[in-house]
């Protein structure tokens, strides 16, 4: 067969692109998958759930089949008080978060104390579970993992949830999902740079601070503040339901769009919201015609707004 | 378009897919271009439109960065390819009725996929924002179909070499596959963490570097000598450039996470590879301007012409951007601000739409055998465009500046947002401008099908003179 320059072309084709595959995807792979969790990677997934995004159990992004975080003061089994404790609960048939269901990808330390000392292997999606992150000194170094508080301790679902009233259960997960399908990433990055920019907004995270969180979200276009550590600049409620319903509420020059409608139908006291009559009331205000704004309804607890505001209140 | 989905293969006229694909991605261009003018009204009024889900904001502007990216821009590629290759090899294309189908699975899938996002199903990913069925959709009926035409037409090509334009689109058409299946892989298997972040921004710069910028350069390696008359200026530049985007803008998808905690090693090796994309850059334009010697009237006088060099000179200030903007010295400045958002629209508003309308015009005409409908409206529609777009970018790189020095001074936020105002409202009333010259632009292509002056065989379309 004659020579033909487009045979040697294929090749070096090949070479060329597979090297660069190489480099990019196999060895920073390689890399990634040797970093361990930090405490906050741990938390973060438990608190989020599977997926952030869309999943076979909430294809249209409502926020089902998500864990609910709770503090509590009180042991769920034996009603002994206890150190304030954040648990994570899992009723039954809620999907576990990745870290849980892979071990491995927690890193060599955590998954190896999450599975002997945290029973978390043991956890039944079926029949759901109650997760604590705890932390412990391996060789002089702290080293957290994930306690199975079902298995260690007897916590159940039912129980863990009967011990938090509504001011201490939290909605992340399904908050979460609701920052991904609004969109506020496009807007509100979760990564301070590391540059100056992290004085404003702190401090920028770490390799193992994502291990088991799908998205991360971090965006890309900044046209309003950083939000990774939102909730401790700022955690008044109030403040949140004010911005959430209309920003310019409280700050008169944003262009955050308003996110009134994930009120819902009726508000916490299950009253109807006349939105056609909050708007116009707000209108007078902004007109100068009448002093004060109309009073915003507070969100009811299942609906949307409150994960919303649960899950910026947390980051931290 | 639909009785040709079950005609023999040798029943359907050659060139249908491509004039299908033609008039699909100016529609997607007009619907895309007007959800960008709708999205920017809300970001300099934000109570334009309010108390509605699915039209707000976080649920719009997914929309029209895929119908661009995958609908105009795409479609465009496609058309191209599906006149082009066949053209080049003197053959026609490998499966007509393969061509169709293509196109009827891309609109229908990417109807589908936007549909799906709006309503607010997505997968949280920046560009791979599709749920991953759309994306399995997207690769099975969108780019291996295409793929399978182009290499199988280049194969069955009736000549013996296979000219710079070819290479390009059977490499990228391959590499497009590639990187749509890796860079989808976090949703296939939920994988997690900074590797989801790293693939998410694999993708989105893969999809710019291996599909997006060498097709578009694919298509004015065409078009250029095609038209003017002239030769290609240098295949050995040619091979140059192809060899350098194979290599080196397949390697720095890290730097656009050079703030975000990933390996330092990565991030340096990506910021050395980013700026080596000025070989690829300075290769192609040289190539190509150096091409159009002796025929620089062309430049005023062809409205192909005009639209192709327009693009290439485009990729001058574009590539000194990408080269530079993300290296570490830079990054830190512009990283996350309207800079950026300027220079993304650039590459696809600026760079590569000038080249793909300049193939649609020149395909459609050819394809059709109809002389341009009018050339005072496809003017209008450059100008549109060239101004709509440069007010964008004008604006938007201010507003970035703005932002970076607000962020490194610590300027409270609201401060930059204040002071970003006029620069939002420039920004809408460029991005309206283009909308607007689309709307033109569909018109003029329509009218071309029904009333354009019928071009005599063996003549081509820039030879005649127009008749309005």
């Amino acid at each position: 067969m004659a020579f033909r320059e487009y045979k040697v072309g294929a090749r070096m084709f090949g070479l060329a692109f597979g090297s660069s595959m190489f480099i990019t995807l196999y060895m920073p792979a390689v890399d990634i998958a040797g970093v361990s969790a930090t405490t906050s990677a741990l938390e973060r997934q438990l608190a989020f759930g599977r997926v952030g995004g869309f999943s076979y159990e909430d294809p249209f992004l409502r926020g089902h089949g998500k864990p609910v975080t709770v503090d509590i003061v009180e042991d769920p089994k034996t009603g002994a008080a206890i150190e304030p404790t954040r648990a994570y609960v899992y009723p039954a048939e809620v999907p576990f978060p990745s870290g849980v269901r892979h071990p491995r990808i927690l890193g060599e330390l955590p998954s190896e104390l999450s599975v002997s000392k945290g029973r978390m292997t043991d956890a039944d999606e079926a029949q759901g579970a109650v997760f604590v992150v705890r932390e412990t000194t391996r060789g002089g170094i702290s080293v957290p993992y994930i306690e199975n508080a079902t298995a260690t301790r007897g916590w159940t679902p039912a129980a863990t949830l009967a011990k938090a009233d509504d001011k201490n259960q939290a909605f992340i997960g399904k908050g979460k999902i609701m920052f991904v399908r609004e969109g506020c990433w496009w807007c509100h990055t979760l990564l301070p740079e590391q540059t100056q920019d992290w004085q404003y907004f702190g401090a920028p995270p770490m390799l193992g601070d994502f291990n088991g969180e799908s998205p991360t979200a971090f965006g890309s276009d900044r046209k309003a503040p950083d939000l990774t550590h939102v909730g401790s600049r700022n955690s008044s409620r109030e403040w949140m339901i004010l911005h959430f319903f209309n920003p310019r509420l409280v700050q008169p020059h944003s262009i955050m769009p308003r996110y009134d409608y994930m009120w819902g139908d009726v508000d916490a006291d299950g009253k109807p919201i006349d939105y056609d009559a909050w708007r116009a009331a707000y209108n007078e205000y902004e007109a100068g015609k009448t002093i004060y704004p109309p009073e915003v309804p507070m969100p009811a607890a299942d609906s949307e707004a409150r994960a919303l505001i649960d899950f910026v209140l947390n980051l931290k | 378009m639909f009785k040709y989905l079950f005609a023999k293969n040798e029943d359907i006229p050659a060139g249908s897919a491509a004039v299908f694909f033609g008039f699909s991605s100016i529609v997607w261009f007009v619907v895309g271009t007007a959800i960008g003018s709708f999205n920017a009204a809300k970001l300099a009024f934000p109570d334009f439109v309010m108390g509605s889900e699915i039209l707000s904001f976080g649920h719009m502007r997914q929309v029209h960065v895929l119908a661009v990216i995958l609908g105009w821009i795409s479609m465009a590629f496609a058309m191209a390819m599906m006149y082009i290759t066949p053209a080049l090899g003197n053959t026609k294309l490998w499966s007509e009725k393969l061509g169709v189908w293509n196109c009827f699975l891309w609109n229908v899938g990417l109807s589908l996929g936007l549909f799906l996002l709006w309503l607010g199903v997505t997968s949280g990913r920046e560009y791979s924002d599709l749920p991953w069925p759309i994306d399995i959709v997207v690769i099975v009926g969108v780019l291996v179909p295409l793929g399978i035409n182009v290499w199988m037409t280049i194969k069955t090509r009736r000549v013996q070499g296979i000219y710079t334009t070819n290479w390009f689109f059977g490499a990228a058409t391959f590499m497009v596959i590639i990187v749509f299946s890796v860079g989808n892989a976090p949703e296939f298997f939920q994988l997690t963490g900074l590797t989801e972040a790293y693939l998410t921004w694999w993708f989105a710069h893969n999809v710019l570097g291996l599909w997006i910028t060498p097709v578009a350069a694919a298509i004015a390696y065409y078009v250029v000598p095609k038209v003017t008359g002239n030769p290609l200026y240098s295949h050995r530049i040619g091979h140059l450039h192809f060899w350098s985007v194979v290599v080196f803008y397949s390697t720095p998808a890290a730097h656009h996470l050079m703030s975000a905690p990933l390996p330092e090693w990565l991030k340096s090796f990506a910021s050395v590879e980013g700026v080596l994309i000025l070989v690829p850059a300075i290769a192609f334009v040289s190539n190509l301007l150096l091409t159009m010697t002796g025929k620089w009237r062309m430049f005023v006088e062809n409205i192909e012409i005009k639209f192709t060099i327009t693009g290439v000179m485009m990729a001058i200030p574009l590539n000194m951007q990408g080269g530079f903007q993300q290296t570490r010295a830079i990054n830190w400045y512009v990283h996350g601000t309207g800079w950026m958002v300027a220079h993304a629209h650039l590459a696809l508003l600026g760079f590569s739409t000038f080249l793909e309308a300049a193939a649609v015009y020149y395909g459609l005409q050819t394809l059709l055998r109809r002389k341009l409908y009018s050339l005072g409206l496809a003017n209008f529609h450059f100008w549109m465009l060239l101004i709509g777009f440069t007010t964008y970018w004008v604006a938007m790189t201010i507003a970035g500046l703005i932002q970076g020095a607000g962020k490194i001074y610590e300027v409270p936020y609201i401060d930059v947002v204040i002071a970003e105002h006029p620069y939002m409202i420039a920004r809408w009333v460029g991005g309206t401008m283009v909308f607007l010259g689309n709307c033109v632009w569909l018109y003029n292509m329509w009218m071309t099908a029904r009333a354009g002056t019928v071009i005599p065989a063996g003549r081509l379309p820039h030879e005649l003179a127009y008749e309005r």
